[in-house]
């Protein structure tokens, strides 16, 4: 038992301290007063000098939160949240956008570098220009460097901030906007809807394919700040995009509230792929600390033969509740869900998708990969349901777990609702452990009881991780590594 | 040289190894030889550091080293290697990936630097290619659906890419075919060295008329009950183990 009991102590024995991204960028931020009021979205709305169809959106959600409850379903516990004692709004000093990237505040830059962004992307913050590859950073809540916006420009790709897009093309924006996850969706989504500060707006026109990976990367920098970002991607008739997300966040004392409503909106034909690799700070060995991030994210298949696919690797927050889901409302369309998700510590995951069957001959896949360690919970949740004109649909969904150690958790939890007789719906489910005989073989070959673990774990979510983009793929399984090494980083 | 001093193990507190004593020299290929049950593996097992062997007195000690205070891992980068009797599968996993990974740590942990890729692929395909592997089985996750003799082989193309000082054969040849039992000894003979030790753990004396040991120790009971020439392996055959297993009561 030598050999996992190391592993289990080790990975048990992670704490605040291993958390790499551990940093505060000193930046002095323009925000809001604490507190949530009608005056703090109307605070929000002038700041971003909104149209006024946009506020009254906001105070519409606004008052209808007031009237919601918080959702209790989901397998995670945390004390109540005092949403009057957070702040709604907070912007780095360098806004409004700058032209160029010299003029862009270096502390930020530094921050990416600090970050150890592996990729293109910091080249590409860096001034390079050769990679293809075009960053929308956000930096807290305002987006403060966009690249590559000249050459999307010219495919007739629209990439800017959801701000920029509201002054800029208002008639897209408000034919979307709430389309796909209404304000009035569920108590999170409709606060954000209230109080979203930014976010990012992509528009592919039809038949275009848009000509190369669009990235965000996500950080959240001010203390008690609320961050609510509020994606929205349409692709056109025939259209193609890939968008990456990617988050790292600075630890932190207080609890991070993270509300972000992502809407995926697909026409006849087009395709997105949707990937996510989420590392916010999943607080101290007791669980002190770290992000709540409840998300909405949903994508539309709204035309016949459109394909919505999200990829993500969830390894940070202390509480993870999310749920991407594709409604496939155009006959013969398609929605794909592949996820890692990795508790470790403290950390409690609530997360899973839902594929909901409207439109004739449509199919999705599910394919989930739990891993739990540490204190930790996991539950897969997910939900598959055709409607009874859904002739045809297909699901196939395939749920693993793996634990490491004896004091964690993983729970799936399916809901399978086919009213069509001719649906056909498949589920596999699989729990497994880390075997002592897997161990000790690596170990026996030279690799020590992490690098092992590392080595298994990764053997075990690799289905997933060839769903992802090339170079994700890479900061993907060194994050997994991270994780679940513990002082190894 | 691998020298075990009155070795006593238990399980689970039933005891396996009593007082087993052994010595195998440098360049020496050392045979076990022995009934079902008299401790064979748990021999080799303790050797190579599995966790759940209690030992209760006794020392393993490899050039003078003591092995029993060292990690399994750590053991490995001393040069112990064991060909499992069942090698495990790690799903997902490609063959070449855990080889990289399992060698770049013996490296590093021995403060040298890691293997390039070039380098890497030059060294599996050669040991690859004379065990008469085919390149696109390390492709496949390890050891994942393979058949018994090409899990054996696997083992030693492993033993052959982090040469080991002390190569410790756990029934090699059970479940093998006469073909492949050849091509197994033919890999363990091309790494025969002066300076390299073998402790071939078998059951039969099959494996022996390809691998060729200079020494024979017949274990009962959980210790050495008899040593001699390659010609002890030939009377065990004829005569079977029933001799020895009331000796060692």
């Amino acid at each position: 038992m030598a050999a996992v009991r190391e592993t289990v102590d080790r990975v048990r024995s992670i704490e605040s301290d291993a958390y790499k991204y551990g940093f505060v960028t000193d930046i002095a931020s323009d925000k809001a007063p604490k507190g949530l009021s009608e005056d703090i979205v109307r605070f929000i709305s002038a700041k971003k000098r909104e149209p006024q169809w946009l506020l009254d959106w906001r105070l519409e959600a606004y008052r209808r939160w007031l009237t919601m409850a918080t959702p209790r379903w989901a397998r995670v516990e945390y004390p109540e949240i005092d949403f009057q004692d957070l702040y709604y709004f907070s912007a780095p000093k360098s806004a409004p956008g700058p032209k160029s990237l010299d003029e862009v505040d270096p502390e930020l830059l530094r921050a990416y570098a600090k970050l150890g962004i592996p990729l293109v992307e910091q080249e590409i913050l860096a001034g390079v220009e050769r990679p293809r590859v075009a960053v929308d950073a956000v930096f807290d809540s305002v987006s403060v460097a966009t690249t590559f916006k000249a050459e999307l420009a010219k495919a007739g790709v629209i990439f800017c901030s959801f701000a920029e897009a509201a002054h800029n093309h208002p008639e897209i924006v408000k034919a979307y906007l709430g389309s796909v996850v209404p304000p009035t969706d569920n108590f999170y989504a409709t606060l954000n809807s209230a109080v979203f500060s930014d976010g990012s707006f992509v528009y592919v026109p039809p038949g275009v394919r848009c000509p190369m990976e669009l990235s965000t990367y996500f950080r959240i920098n001010e203390q008690n700040t609320g961050q609510f970002e509020r994606t929205l991607i349409v692709a056109d008739k025939g259209a193609y995009v890939s968008y990456l997300e990617g988050c790292t966040a600075p630890k932190r004392d207080e609890n991070q509230l993270h509300a972000a409503v992502v809407e995926l909106v697909a026409h006849e034909d087009a395709e997105i792929k949707y990937s996510t690799v989420q590392n916010w700070y999943p607080g101290d060995a007791e669980g002190k600390g770290g992000v709540y991030n409840f998300v909405t994210k949903r994508g539309d298949c709204r035309g016949a033969r459109a394909k919505i696919s999200w990829t993500q690797v969830e390894t940070g927050s202390a509480i993870t509740w999310k749920y991407p889901s594709c409604i496939l409302r155009g006959d013969s369309s398609r929605g794909e869900f592949y996820s890692i998700a990795i508790s470790n510590g403290r950390q409690q995951v609530d997360s899973g998708t839902k594929m909901i069957h409207l439109g004739k001959n449509t199919t999705s896949r599910i394919i989930s990969k739990g891993i739990s360690a540490g204190k930790s919970q996991n539950t897969y949740r997910g939900q598959v349901s055709a409607h009874r004109l859904a002739t045809g649909a297909r699901n196939f969904t395939n749920c693993d777990s793996l634990l490491i150690g004896d004091a964690c958790g993983a729970h799936t939890v399916p809901y399978i609702e086919a009213k069509n007789s001719s649906a056909v719906f498949e589920h596999e489910a699989t729990t497994s452990k880390i075997s002592d005989d897997q161990l000790f073989y690596c170990l026996q070959r030279g690799l020590s009881a992490e690098e092992a673990t590392a080595l298994i774990v990764n053997g075990f979510v690799r289905d997933v991780l060839q769903h992802l983009p090339m170079e994700f793929a890479v900061e993907a399984q060194k994050l997994i590594a991270i994780s679940l090494e513990g002082s190894v980083g | 040289m691998l020298e075990i001093k009155n070795l006593s193990v238990a399980i689970h507190g039933k005891p396996i190894l009593d007082a087993l004593s052994l010595t195998v020299k440098t360049g020496e290929v050392a045979a076990i030889m022995g009934p079902n049950g008299s401790g064979k593996s748990t021999l080799s097992y303790v050797v190579a550091g599995k966790p759940d062997y209690e030992v209760t007195s006794g020392e393993v000690l490899l050039d003078g080293e003591n092995l029993l205070a060292l990690e399994p891992d750590a053991r490995a980068v001393k040069g112990v290697f064991l060909a499992f009797q069942y090698p495990i599968e790690i799903p997902g996993v490609a063959t070449m990936t855990f080889l990289k990974a399992a060698l770049n740590a013996q490296r590093r942990a021995r403060g040298e630097a890691d293997l390039t890729t070039p380098d890497f692929m030059r060294a599996v395909r050669g040991a690859a290619q004379s065990l008469k592997i085919d390149p696109e089985m390390l492709k496949r996750p390890l050891n994942v659906g393979f058949s018994g003799g090409e899990k054996k082989r696997m083992e030693i193309l492993q033993m052959a890419l982090l040469a080991p000082r002390l190569c410790v054969l756990d029934e090699t040849d059970s479940g093998l075919d006469i073909d492949a039992l050849r091509i197994v000894a033919d890999g363990v003979n091309a790494l025969r060295d002066p300076k390299r030790s073998f402790l071939v753990i078998t059951h039969y004396q099959r494996l022996l008329e390809y691998v060729r040991p200079d020494v024979v120790h017949v274990m009962a009971r959980g210790r050495i009950v008899k040593s001699g020439g390659p010609e002890l392996a030939l009377e065990l055959e004829r005569n079977g183990y029933g001799d020895y297993a009331s000796q060692a009561a």
